[in-house]
């Protein structure tokens, strides 16, 4: 039994024969599977490490490397906000403490609705539009609290 | 992970690479082999380089970076530990410069450590210890307060201290590289790494301990030993391992006579840095609380009751003079965990005192048949048998053929040396065996039979003619140099069409293989292997793989029915003869019975005595209780066994680690020990078998193992071994000289133990660690 969707379960087997190591599909096969599944629960390091031939270990070693590879389940909307360099010259440090406040949860906590979640992270590349924040895979920069609020509320809207 | 970088293949047409390149360190020109690296050519010539990731034989890390040194036109100081020597190098190694990259190294590697140096099982012996105190600086700039972690506790023998951990990696490494376990990885990241557990919070491995005894300080202790006693308040005594037939070489920790810990801290054995689960854990049996402290005699009630060794030996002698003068018959067996000494004494007792060839041991290889299938032709002048290996012929060879056994499960250091070889020097490894076993990771091929035996196998290998051959599935697997294989065996089984054929096809390529057996043959099988190891290009050499610490000299010394010391038929007058003049007495010719025998004619009332030096037969051979009413049992062992409960004096032993002698592994190396441990009550072996035969009329001098090892080294083939060596600590290959009739085999008598990792026998049961490991319950 496969924790993972057919089509995902179809894109690994393939990922997996298209290097020399079959290993070295390993991060891009845990951001597929956490896309998935918003974590990485032990039966999807168990599955991964058995379609590579590795051991769980050397899965979870690769896990805790990437801090964007969580082994929790995060919100559904989950919040990412830059404090490097440049955002932080640019107010990043007063997004993160808005998003905070206005969600009711701290850095690495989840809202209890699981609806949000939020994680203070490093340059994301957005630097020329600092301050930025992402949330999943998109991207919102040019901040300031209104803005904010407006975009959690916009995502709270979508359910 | 950087590769150890090997010496580069000179390309086809390239010139040839020079033999030596030569470079200055701190002034002096150095010469050393291409490819050489510069912390081992420092270390050669007697330069100190201060490290903590780098080790020897493993891959190479760079992560500590207190190797660092200068290397002339290169910018930034380089790593000593990675830098390959090259020809016209110019080095510096204590400039100022150099001092102040040391100082700051362990400035950063104490960011986060606790220096609880007073209460830590490695204080005294601690590389970082060490290295503080001759490089490091008095105070840190580092005033943030430092990250602290609660021990973890992942088996019953390994502990993590996450705060004391440097990060070296060492431990990963050897785990993975040198065991092929891979329980060991790293979480996080940077300054929030940490060594994980294969299972999160808890370890499922072989708990051989080599990561403990690698780390260079006090994160990984071992729960058999942590904060039981210092270093410094132990004597460390050079002992060899009490369990397998590998003979390691263990350094036991001794405080007022009760051993804390085995460990190879000089690491000058024939093991090297090796050490399995029992070598290491293991020595906790010499505390049981089980161990008899005083003899026992059945006294009229049918009880054993504790009585002075006087009373008992009389009790015993006062018996043995009557069945003597009622002309009894006698029975001895003895044991594969006595010294070598004790082995030929015992026997000699049996044949010149008690008068009886009934004498046998426990026997797990059938080495009588191996060297009879290599003796020389008839009328050939006897020659020393140049065709047996020794365990570190293994290492350096270029392939391997194991037939039979399970070396990782039962013969621990072999398989290390396997790997060793494997991993290092790529030989070829060919595995025939029924079973798939863990070391097919290795192999280059592997035959895993599915119909027929390892001997039907050997058979047809060595005449395929003769019948068809037995069906095996050959196993490809990956070659050698794909160092990061999974648990998990990296391909199926799949049958390859030419069978057998093509395993002795490929293998009929190779030259100088060391051919390794199991117990799966025997007698005949045996001779085929020979026949076809002959059959081979070059030096085909040997290795018999026994169960027991001194099984091979057991049957060395001649304990069988049918054969004297040195493995001379009893029923050769010649061979009488010669032991006769030498123990100054007769020896009854016709040849004796073995174990089994002796223990059906217990059964049959035939046999009026038994006496049994640390051995168990009634574990293997039951014996009816009340058929032993007729004969008078004498049981001499640590504990009270199967057979020492049903005996009718009970004599209490101390162990292999409580007496001097020689040992001899199952390649034949010999080792000689001093006494590590004592305990209050028990006598060695050999003393109660010399007062024993004092009582009898008979002196058999001094209980004393130099002496008794002389007469060994003058009256049995090969054991005229290199006394200088044996001192020094190494193994010293006895090599049994052909002999001239051949040898009768009883090959039903050859019962292995099949022992795993975490069992030994009748001794293993009274080890509390070896018991505690999870592992011992949860696998096969
Ligand atoms: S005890 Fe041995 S097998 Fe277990 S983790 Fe340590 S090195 Fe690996
Ligand atoms: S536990 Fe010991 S051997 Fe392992 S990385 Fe830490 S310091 Fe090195
Ligand atoms: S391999 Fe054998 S001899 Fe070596 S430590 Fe283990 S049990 Fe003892
Ligand atoms: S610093 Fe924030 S996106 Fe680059
Ligand atoms: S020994 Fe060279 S970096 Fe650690």
């Amino acid at each position: 039994m496969s924790v993972f969707s057919p089509a995902t379960r179809d894109r690994f087997e393939r990922l997996a024969a298209s290097y020399p190591q079959p290993r070295s599909a390993l991060v891009p096969m845990l951001l597929y599977a956490q896309d998935e599944l918003g974590y990485l629960p032990p039966e999807a390091i168990a599955e991964i490490a058995a379609l590579l031939g590795e051991t769980e270990l050397a899965v979870r070693e690769v896990i805790g490397y990437y801090s964007m590879l969580r082994t929790a389940p995060a919100g559904r909307y989950h919040v990412q906000v830059c404090t490097n360099i440049s955002c932080m010259l640019r107010g990043g440090e007063e997004v993160l403490a808005h998003c905070q406040r206005r969600l009711g949860i701290h850095n690495r906590q989840t809202t209890p609705d699981g609806m949000f979640s939020i994680e203070e992270v490093e340059c994301m590349g957005a630097c020329a539009w600092a301050p930025a924040l992402q949330v999943n895979y998109d991207f919102h920069q040019e901040l300031d609290p209104a803005k904010v609020d407006e975009i959690l509320e916009k995502y709270r809207r979508q359910g | 992970m950087p590769e150890t970088p090997s010496k580069p293949a000179p390309a086809a047409g390239a010139p040839a690479a020079p033999a030596e390149v030569h470079f200055t360190v701190n002034g002096h020109t150095l010469a050393a082999a291409p490819g050489t690296l510069l912390i081992e050519a420092c270390r050669a010539a007697n330069i100190e380089i201060p490290s903590f990731c780098y080790y020897p034989k493993l891959s190479l890390q760079a992560a500590c970076r207190m190797c660092l040194v200068e290397v002339e036109k290169i910018p930034k100081l380089q790593t000593a530990c990675t830098t390959v020597v090259a020809e016209g190098m110019v080095v510096h190694t204590e400039t100022p410069t150099v001092h102040a990259a040391r100082k700051s190294a362990i400035e950063f590697i104490l960011t986060n450590h606790p220096l609880d140096c007073p209460v830590c099982d490695a204080g005294g012996e601690c590389e970082l210890q060490d290295m503080t105190f001759r490089y490091g600086a008095a105070v840190s700039r580092f005033d943030e307060p430092k990250r602290h972690r609660d021990e973890q506790q992942w088996s019953p023998v390994v502990y993590y201290d996450r705060p004391r951990c440097i990060l070296c990696y060492r431990c990963v490494r050897v785990c993975g590289e040198g065991m092929d376990v891979w329980a060991l990885g790293v979480g996080n990241r940077g300054i929030l790494s940490t060594i994980l557990p294969n299972h999160q919070d808890h370890l499922e491995c072989e708990e051989c301990g080599m990561c403990i005894d690698i780390c260079p300080v006090g994160a990984l202790t071992s729960g058999a030993y942590r904060y039981q006693t210092r270093p410094w308040e132990m004597q460390h005594v050079g002992a060899i391992c009490a369990f397998c037939g590998d003979g390691c070489k263990t350094t036991l920790g001794v405080r007022n006579g009760v051993i804390l810990r085995g460990d190879n801290r000089d690491k000058n054995g024939i093991n090297g840095d090796f050490l399995c689960v029992k070598g290491r854990y293991g020595t906790d049996f010499t505390r049981h609380p089980e161990r008899l402290k005083s003899p026992l005699v059945r006294d009229a009630s049918g009880e054993l009751r504790p009585v002075s060794w006087a009373y008992a030996l009389e009790t015993i002698t006062d018996r043995w003079r009557g069945i003597q003068a009622a002309h009894g018959q006698f029975g001895v067996i003895g044991s594969t965990r006595c010294s070598n000494e004790e082995s030929y004494q015992l026997q000699k007792l049996a044949r010149r005192v008690l008068g009886t060839n009934h004498v046998d041991h426990h026997r797990s290889a059938d080495f009588p048949a191996l060297f009879d299938a290599l003796a020389q032709p008839a009328g050939a002048a006897a020659q020393p048998l140049p065709q047996l290996a020794d365990s570190g012929a293994l290492k350096t060879a270029k392939a391997v053929l194991l037939v039979g056994g399970d070396p990782t499960q039962e013969h621990p250091l072999l398989a290390w040396n396997l790997r060793w070889a494997h991993r290092l020097a790529g030989a070829s490894l060919y595995v025939l065996n029924r079973r798939d076993i863990r070391l097919r990771r290795q192999a280059r091929r592997m035959a895993l039979l599915t119909h027929g035996t390892e001997a039907d196998a050997v058979r047809y290998l060595a005449a395929p003619q003769r019948g068809d051959p037995p069906q095996a599935e050959l196993t490809a697997v990956s070659p050698p140099g794909d160092k990061r294989w999974p648990q998990t065996p990296p391909s199926t089984p799949q049958p390859i069409p030419g069978g057998l054929e093509e395993f002795r096809a490929e293998l009929a390529q190779e030259r100088d293989v060391i051919i390794v057996f199991g117990p799966e043959l025997t007698g005949d099988a045996v001779q085929a292997l020979v026949r076809f190891g002959a059959s081979l290009p070059g030096h085909t050499r040997y290795i018999a793989m026994a169960d027991n610490a001194n099984s091979r000299g057991a049957a060395d010394m001649g304990l069988y029915p049918d054969l004297l010391p040195g493995y001379l038929p009893v029923a050769d007058g010649a061979a009488r003869a010669h032991f006769a003049a030498a123990w100054g007495g007769d020896i009854p010719a016709a040849p004796g019975w073995n174990q089994r025998q002796m223990v059906e004619a217990v059964d049959r009332r035939e046999l009026d005595a038994l006496y049994v030096v640390g051995a168990n037969p009634f574990r293997l051979d039951p014996v009816n209780a009340a058929n032993l009413k007729s004969c008078f049992l004498v049981v001499q062992d640590l504990f009270l066994t199967e057979t020492a409960q049903a005996a009718d004096v009970v004599l209490p032993a101390l162990s292999l680690y409580e007496k001097s002698g020689t040992v001899t592994n199952t390649c034949g190396e010999v080792q000689s020990q001093r006494r590590g441990g004592s305990f209050e009550g028990a006598k060695t072996d050999m003393e109660i078998i010399h007062a024993l035969a004092r009582l009898l009329g008979a002196d058999f001098g001094r209980p004393d193992a130099d002496r008794v090892f002389s007469e060994i080294r003058a009256q049995v083939n090969g054991y005229d071994v290199s006394l200088v060596q044996l001192m020094a600590g190494r193994g010293a290959l006895a090599v049994p000289r052909d002999g001239a009739a051949p040898r009768q085999a009883a090959p039903q008598m050859i019962r292995p133990n099949h022992d795993s990792l975490f069992t030994a026998g009748t001794l293993g049961r009274y080890s509390a660690t070896l018991n505690a490991v999870l592992e011992k319950h949860s696998r096969p």
